[in-house]
């Protein structure tokens, strides 16, 4: 079996360079590749364009790498709890393209699957479908959207095994299977890497054949956004 | 006068019916969620990638990895199950999800929905709601009737930029319960205390009476 394994997340960032286009896998931040960020930093790259749903939270996730300055462009649905994105947009210094976060996650699948284009009701009638082709379908109208690829997509998994199979943990799953796909260079950082044989290939969320580096992350905060509970 | 946030949610959970694969927005429609009657078996889907969302976890339940699409921590139920973003919309975008609860800013008389972007104010994404409101089947809108300068939300036409066009089926306010037709807002139901002229002032859009219009029960 193809071994993908790299030894730490500064041999498996190798390559990256100043302008490029990266996806980054998570919803707020949850199943957010931390320890690619953590390295993005100390790499200090710039003029990125990322691809994100969210883009963190001030101290925190991409958060940390607005905060110095390293995104020339986000892309992502919902920006809205980071308060240094907000003055970085107000004052011209970042670009941001919003997109339904169907559409956004159907863009990235398409890009992994091959599909350039597709037709989505997304947006149809609204700001989103401004200057885009629309077309007709059994009386309704649909937008066409283009598909979207990165150089390098950075994803995280609960657990991967050294061929890059990943097993994804509650809702930790969102964008991380379809970016995985989408990404010239798939970088997945998983909780605990494991030899290949040691899980059941029944089990496996996002073959290795998208992965092409993984390692095992050094550690993993998790931070939570909305710590909800109930008294027992 | 009026109902508060609490008895919208309650009386938008009467039209929740058994068997329903229900997605519920922030705010007012996460609320619904605690009024479904006894009896009624509904399965509600979050956005970011789960079909059988759970109530919140106790504190030593909370689990980094189980998150609400308001990014609130949660639990799974027997029989839930967890999936990818991609396939989460194409649930969405394929009809297979019953009803779509959500809040909005303004809605026209033609059933379009402004509720994602102010004109000069910080903008801060859809999200999911251009997706929702394109495919669902049924959607009912949870909203103030007026702003709080006084002046309609229910117009002839949206003044903010359009969330989608010609979906929304139904409306439940502060004042009434309304049903979007062909020809404008039918009244259903007035909240108690609250009078058909009341509900008239408040309404800029085609607002069609007919016969007496019952209270709301909740």
């Amino acid at each position: 079996m193809i071994n993908k394994t790299v030894k730490n997340a500064q041999e498996a960032l190798q390559g990256v360079q100043d302008s490029m286009t990266l996806m980054l896998g998570g919803f707020g931040l949850c199943g957010i590749p931390e320890n690619s960020i953590q390295e993005l930093l100390r790499l200090g790259v710039k003029d990125l364009t990322c691809i994100s749903n969210n883009a963190g939270v001030d101290d925190f996730g991409i958060g940390l790498l607005l905060q110095k300055r390293q995104v020339r462009k986000m892309i992502s649905s919902y920006v809205g709890e980071n308060a240094e994105f907000e003055r970085q947009l107000l004052s011209g210094e970042l670009e941001v393209e919003l997109i339904p976060q169907g559409t956004l996650a159907e863009r990235i699948r398409a890009g992994g699957a091959g599909i350039p284009a597709f037709f989505t009701p997304a947006g149809y009638g609204t700001e989103v479908g401004e200057g885009k082709e629309s077309r007709e379908f059994n009386g309704k109208r649909y937008l066409m959207e283009e598909w979207l690829k990165a150089d390098f997509s950075f994803v995280k998994a609960w657990k991967g095994d050294t061929a890059g199979n990943l097993i994804f943990k509650g809702t930790a799953r969102n964008f991380n299977p379809m970016m995985a796909a989408a990404g010239k260079i798939t970088v997945a950082e998983v909780e605990e890497l494991v030899p290949a044989g040691e899980l059941d290939p029944n089990m496996i969320h996002t073959p290795g054949i998208y992965v092409q580096r993984i390692f095992q992350g050094e550690k993993y905060e998790k931070r939570i956004e909305q710590r909800t509970v109930r008294t027992a | 006068m009026g109902l508060d946030k609490n008895q919208i949610a309650k009386r938008i959970a009467k039209e929740v019916k058994n068997g329903m694969y229900v997605n519920l927005g922030i705010g007012i429609p996460t609320l619904v969620a605690n009024y479904i009657p006894e009896g009624v078996e509904v399965v509600l889907q979050s956005e970011n990638g789960l079909l059988g969302m759970g109530p919140f976890p106790t504190e030593d339940k909370v689990d980094a990895d189980l998150i609400n699409a308001g990014k609130q921590t949660i639990t799974t139920l027997p029989g839930s199950s967890i999936f990818s973003s991609a396939e989460s919309f194409g649930m969405i975008r394929g009809e297979h999800v019953d009803l779509t609860i959500l809040g909005a800013m303004e809605v026209s008389e033609q059933g379009d929905i402004a509720n994602w972007k102010i004109p000069g104010k910080m903008v801060k994404g859809m999200g999911g709601a251009m997706d929702l409101v394109a495919s669902a089947k049924n959607i009912i809108v949870a909203m103030q009737h007026t702003a709080r300068d006084g002046s309609s939300k229910l117009l002839k036409e949206c003044t903010l930029p359009i969330t989608g066009l010609k979906c929304i089926k139904k409306i439940v306010t502060d004042l009434a319960v309304l049903e979007v037709t062909e020809d404008g807002f039918k009244l259903l139901e007035r909240a108690p205390g609250v009078t058909v002229e009341d509900i008239q002032k408040a309404t800029e859009g085609r607002l069609i009476v007919e016969g007496d219009i019952p209270e709301v029960q909740i």
